[in-house]
């Protein structure tokens, strides 16, 4: 099986790796790159629990093929706690007990941070429509609402000129 | 054992929100799921699985896929131990080990689409999944069947020539897709339907269903040449992994190790094996280490899900609303195998209710669907569904408020269940009260609204746990537990450890071990963890503090008696002596002084886990053009004992009230006339997500504790499934204004009923 070269940009490190013409990003990412943060729930793009930032893009990464990464900037779970200060949205989400097995909790996250990047001040309603393609089992979401609409408060709090 | 409200000692820990101890794994990607391990020299497993719903295997060809180059085991059931057999502990019920044998390999007939026939380990994914379109396999299809009624039909296929229903006397002559019969009962029923001023009565359909936990099963197991071997996979207890492959494999079971991954939801669906064996099974054909991870569409074929029911509901009751008697007959799918859950549906049925006259009828059915495995209160919602419907209406019948006749027959401690234990510590009266007493259900419904009101019941279990505590020599602690954290129970085990010890909560660290690391222990299931496992923390913790009382008597040359044990600090009381306080910190750093390592390990059979009682209340609203129901407020109230971390609580009370929420509008499983299954795919088989839910408010009802457990603990994960299928069935119908009996209450169901 012939497998290319792909080069691309994941947390803000450049990598090189080989993949597959028909390998998926989040294989690529798992079994490559080692990144088994990002979740495999069902592989057809109906879970949510393998969310990945590409170019500022939220995608299902079990949805784009490995060599459609090439020269791509891509952020995972793996990156989103900053020199390992929790972000935001992990600070709530463990304060919130917005978890429970935490399976599709990677993903909740890079969706979310992809919603607060668009939306600073995203409504109740919009928080659920922007989640709506990330499944979690445990929660029934309550919580996790909460954690996302509270983070997104923090993060307005911390952009605020003093 | 000390009494659960503590004698009113003012608790530091337990009742706290603190952040659980593997949170900041799993919001960073670093907890290892089922998925996540990786092994040198690795191979990839793959299944090769029946397209038929019924056949009879004629032959398995393997000899083209063995000369694919990456190929290096194929694994049939030729490879199990056939003499397997047995039972095994297996979360709330005992496993036929044959059945499980040949549910993960078939063994002469595929009984459902999906269903495991071979398997394959080769060098790369891609090659796997060629070598499993090489595996030749002849069939001769049999006719099959699918619903539950039509599997008890005389004239229906039968799945198993040796399946003769048990619970029948004389033994029948015929083999029969009914397992067995299950029949309970007391007082006299026909007097009391005489006797009865109204009645009601129903026939009522649920669909099966499918846990739906994200992570789909995984493992990797790895034989080594001495036979020692190790299997890393999701489950719900490594132990159960154990025994189950020991037994298919026929090996000893200090031969295998089991280390549990992070588990990525089960909700009872992972208290068995579907690869374990047959990835061991591989790896000892190559001496290579094997990993097996299914596909989304395999984990709707061939695991779980739980019964499908139909059950017929009759209620006889005074004119005042006093229910006297009652009458239900159920039957359930069990899937291929014998085993649905609805002996669990019979006991808990009326379980909420103080009903004198009682006569339930159960019926175990096999038909070619997966076999079923538990789900949450396993055999309770459909149960609750149909009995919780049939109240309500009788309370329209009656023009009664549905809590008030609720309360009217509700159990009380003192009154017997139907399967003769007496009840107690129960707060189901105080639970009603608090819902009725709600902000929610004294705003009145909204315009175009209706609500729904419903009860629901589940046993908890304790049984056989071990846990360790561990005094580091900086006076820290570690917690060993013995089960696989589902929903955050690290954070209660820590809890209660700190609790005990007199400790902050940042000073204890919470594992979830191997078994080679710790004692035996039942699965994570049957909400018995935070009560059995945690009592045997609290036990470890208790025997820990007398141990460090003694070491201080023996620093300070003191009668222990004079050891008081405070907030993490030993303080003398003899005042003949003056000596400083010591801290666990100072004891645990001269422990090599006192006696050597500081630890206890804890193994025990808990016993007097305190059923729970759930009542939760509904409001919703219907789309008159499409039929789609929307939940606009919902609140579930439960009788907890004492919440040791309340926000996980009010956690299961949410996700609880969620599935429940989708099992009865949107999830079924659908089958075509083939026998095949429609919709094995997230997108088909409609789960609820963000945007079809409101906010889920919760009342934990803290009335009771249950004083067999040192801090009050019931067990809290499966009550809040109960309620929500009649809690929403009954808004439904208030609105279609007639009774909706079959669930989904799907889109199309709904409009068809309105149009009717």
């Amino acid at each position: 099986m012939s497998r290319m070269v792909v080069n691309a940009t994941v947390n803000g490190e450049p990598v090189e790796f080989l993949a597959g013409g028909g390998q998926s990003l989040l294989d690529a990412l798992r079994d490559e790159l080692r990144l088994t943060g990002s979740k495999e729930g069902c592989g057809t793009g109906d879970c949510g629990a393998c969310s990945v930032i590409v170019d500022g893009r939220l995608v299902c990464a079990c949805l784009m093929l490995a060599p459609e990464a090439e020269g791509a900037r891509i952020e995972t779970i793996e990156g989103l706690a900053d020199n390992g200060h929790l972000h935001p949205l992990q600070h709530q989400c463990i304060e919130q007990a917005a978890l429970q097995c935490g399976f599709c909790t990677p993903g909740l996250l890079m969706a979310s941070k992809a919603l607060l990047e668009r939306n600073p001040d995203p409504t109740e309603t919009e928080v659920r429509y922007w989640l709506a393609g990330n499944m979690c089992r445990c929660t029934g979401y309550d919580k996790v609402v909460r954690a996302v609409m509270d983070a997104a408060a923090d993060l307005r709090q911390a952009e605020k000129p003093r | 054992m000390s009494d659960g409200n503590q004698g009113g000692v003012k608790l530091k820990v337990v009742g706290q929100r603190p952040v659980r101890p593997d949170g900041v794994d799993k919001v960073t990607g670093r907890a290892q799921f089922g998925a996540d391990f990786h092994l040198p020299g690795m191979l990839t497993g793959r299944i090769k699985r029946s397209p038929h719903a019924h056949a009879r295997i004629v032959s398995i060809d393997t000899s083209a896929a063995e000369k694919l180059a990456g190929v290096k085991a194929i694994v049939t059931s030729a490879d199990f131990d056939a003499g397997a057999a047995g039972e095994v502990e297996a979360g709330e019920s005992h496993a036929a080990m044959k059945e499980v044998a040949a549910n993960c390999l078939a063994h002469g007939k595929v009984l459902y689409q999906g269903h495991a026939v071979a398997a394959v380990a080769a060098t790369q994914p891609e090659i796997a999944a060629e070598a499993l379109d090489l595996i030749e396999i002849i069939y001769e299809v049999l006719p099959h069947v699918i619903d539950v009624e039509a599997a008890m039909a005389p004239d229906s296929p039968v799945l198993h020539d040796d399946m003769f229903t048990k619970g029948v006397t004389p033994k029948p002559g015929k083999a029969s897709n009914v397992a067995a019969r299950h029949v309970m009962g007391r007082g006299d029923v026909a007097a009391a339907f005489k006797a009865a001023e109204v009645t009601v009565e129903g026939r009522y359909e649920t669909a099966a269903v499918h846990q739906g936990y994200i992570e789909p099963h995984a493992c990797v197991a790895s034989w080594g040449a001495d036979g020692q071997s190790t299997i890393w996979c999701s489950s719900q207890g490594q132990f159960l992994v154990r025994a189950m492959v020991a037994k298919i494999l026929n090996m000893p079971l200090s031969d295998i190790k089991v280390i549990p991954a992070e588990i990525g939801g089960g909700f009872g669906g992972k208290t068995t094996v579907y690869l374990e064996p047959v990835a061991l099974a591989l790896s000892r054909k190559c001496g290579r280490p094997v990993k097996i991870v299914m596909s989304r569409e395999e984990v709707f074929l061939a695991s779980g899900p739980t019964s499908g029911a139909v059950m017929d509901v009759r209620l006889a009751a005074t004119k005042t609303g006093k229910i006297i008697g009652a009458e239900m007959t159920l039957k359930y799918q069990a899937g291929a195998f014998q085993g649905s859950p609805v002996n669990l549906g019979c006991m808990t049925a009326f379980a909420c209710y103080d009903v004198e006259a009682l006569a339930l009828v159960g019926y175990d059915v096999v038909s070619n669907r997966p076999k079923v495995a538990a789900y949450r209160a396993p055999g309770a919602p459909m149960a609750a569904f149909a009995v919780e419907s049939a109240i309500d209406d009788l309370a329209l019948k009656l023009g009664m408020d549905p809590i008030d006749l609720r309360l009217l027959n509700a159990v009380r401690d003192g009154a017997k269940t139907v399967y003769g234990a007496t009840v107690r510590y129960s707060a189901l009266v105080e639970t009603l009260e608090a819902i009725k007493a709600s902000p929610h259900y004294r705003t009145p419904v909204g315009n175009g609204q209706a609500r729904g009101v419903a009860a629901g019941f589940w046993f908890n279990v304790g049984g056989e746990s071990s846990a360790a505590v561990h005094v580091d020599e900086d006076g820290g602690v570690t917690v060993v537990s013995s089960n696989p954290d589902i929903g955050g129970s690290r954070a209660s085990m820590a809890m209660m450890a700190a609790e005990t010890l007199g400790l902050p909560i940042e000073r204890v660290r919470c594992t979830v071990a191997d078994t080679t690391s710790i004692g035996y222990s039942g699965s994570t299931g049957g909400s018995r963890v935070t009560f059995a496992t945690g009592m045997a923390v609290v036990e470890a913790a208790q025997k820990v503090v007398a141990d460090l009382k003694r070491r201080a008597a023996q620093t300070w040359e003191c009668d222990v008696g004079h050891v008081d044990w405070k907030d993490g600090v030993a303080t003398c009381t003899d005042p003949s002596k003056d000596v400083k306080p010591l801290s666990m910190k100072a004891i645990a750093g001269k422990s090599a002084k006192t006696g050597g390592p500081i630890a206890a390990e804890i193994s025990l059979n808990a016993q007097g886990a305190a059923a729970g009682y759930g009542v939760h209340v509904c409001d919703l609203e219907i789309d008159a053009e499409t039929g789609r129901t929307t939940v606009v407020r919902y609140t579930a109230a439960q009788d907890v004992g004492r919440a040791i971390h309340p926000a996980y609580v009010e956690g299961q009370l949410q996700g609880g009230a969620a599935q429940g929420i989708g099992w009865a509008l949107n999830e079924e499983y659908v089958y075509g006339k083939s026998g095949l299954l429609e919709n094995p795919s997230f997108l088909d088989y409609r789960m609820p997500v963000a945007s079809d839910l409101p906010m889920i408010d919760t009342i934990l009802i803290e009335t009771k504790p249950n004083p067999r457990h040192p801090y009050g603990a019931k067990g809290v994960g499966e009550v809040p499934i109960v309620p929500p299928l009649a809690a929403v069935g009954n808004a439904v119908s208030r609105i279609v204004g007639k009774r909706m009996r079959s669930l989904p209450m799907s889109p199309a169901k709904v409009l068809a009923e309105m149009s009717k």
